[in-house]
């Protein structure tokens, strides 16, 4: 089962997340959203659904599943 | 640990990229709803860029005059005191131009709760220096820095913790650990509110990278290195508690 979840659409590419996790396993995907900014992917094998990138999200692009 | 994000908020769009207000809105959602107060939640929110809270959650909200918050949200809480009543603006409006109604009502120890956005500028007119802009800081008006021999750096939550108030602290919506500890403030504001102690502010650090003129990660790290050397982090007032 999927650990994470991110409604990327959302996502404004700050750059917060991908300095707050603690496995890297977030980093910007050089996907150019329709809003024009850089977005984030994860590496769901290194994700231990800590809750980091959750908490610091401005744009509530993420959801812990687990 | 499973999260998601509180349906009482349902969007941040129109913040900058790195805005603190997209986090600060998610945890009074949190809290609202893990209090069980969502339904019975009035906001009173600033004209400024907090306004834009008005279309991104789904409490009852009034958008005041500007800095006008504190009177319109007590006006509120005294013909429905059943109410939880909050006034939710920036440090322009909460020190500057409305610093008379926000040391008015801690005087009178009015019930509600207030949080203040500190990005030490005003903001949504364009990064203009503030009284929260710290020593040597660049802003629109100050371009070669905030002179501290002609312009003093003050928070007004200096004054009113000096009050008879029910909780006064200040946070940083910078990082897991702060946004975990912010979360915490704003949960014993409301609490205080709800057993009826009377005025509470907490105050939150937070990133305006558009006006800093910093990609949001490098405005992060001015408000968790420098910010809080001038506004330090804690709890400085909790009636009944341990402060
Ligand atoms: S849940 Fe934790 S480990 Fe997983 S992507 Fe988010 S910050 Fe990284
Ligand atoms: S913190 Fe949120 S908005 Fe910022 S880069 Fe990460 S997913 Fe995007
Ligand atoms: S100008 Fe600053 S405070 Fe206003 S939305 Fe943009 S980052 Fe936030």
């Amino acid at each position: 089962m999927s650990k994470i979840r991110l409604e990327i659409t959302r996502c404004k590419g700050c750059g917060y997340c991908v300095e707050e996790c603690p496995r890297g396993a977030l980093r910007f995907s050089g996907h150019i959203s329709d809003k024009g900014y850089d977005t984030v992917m994860v590496d769901e094998s290194l994700c231990v659904a800590c809750g980091s990138c959750y908490r610091v999200c401005p744009d509530r692009v993420f959801e812990i599943l687990e | 640990m499973k999260l998601k994000a509180p349906e009482s908020v349902f969007s941040s769009a129109s913040f900058c990229p790195g805005c603190g207000h997209g986090l600060a809105g998610r945890l009074i959602g949190e809290v609202a709803e893990e209090l069980g107060i969502e339904h019975k939640l009035v906001t009173v929110v600033d004209v400024a860029c907090c306004s834009f809270h008005i279309d991104y959650w789904k409490f009852d909200t009034i958008m005041a005059a500007h800095g006008r918050d504190i009177p319109t949200a007590v006006g509120v809480k005294h013909v429905r005191p059943d109410s939880a009543v909050m006034a939710y603006m920036g440090d322009g409006a909460a020190y500057a131009i409305g610093m008379a109604e926000t040391i008015h009502a801690a005087l009178r120890n009015d019930n509600i709760c207030v949080f203040v956005i500190n990005n030490s500028v005003f903001g949504m007119t364009g990064g203009q220096m503030a009284p929260t802009s710290l020593p040597g800081e660049r802003t629109a008006t100050s371009p070669k820095g905030k002179d501290p021999a002609r312009y003093g750096t003050m928070s007004g939550l200096e004054l009113v913790k000096q009050m008879d108030v029910a909780y006064v602290a200040r946070g940083e919506l910078i990082g897991s650990s702060g946004m975990v500890r912010a979360k915490t403030l704003i949960r014993k504001a409301f609490t205080h509110q709800l057993n009826g102690d009377g005025f509470s502010l907490v105050e939150l650090l937070s990133p305006c990278p558009t006006n800093l003129n910093l990609p949001p990660v490098k405005a992060k790290a001015f408000v968790h290195d420098e910010m809080t050397k001038y506004f330090p982090l804690g709890e400085f007032v909790d009636k009944g508690g341990n402060v």
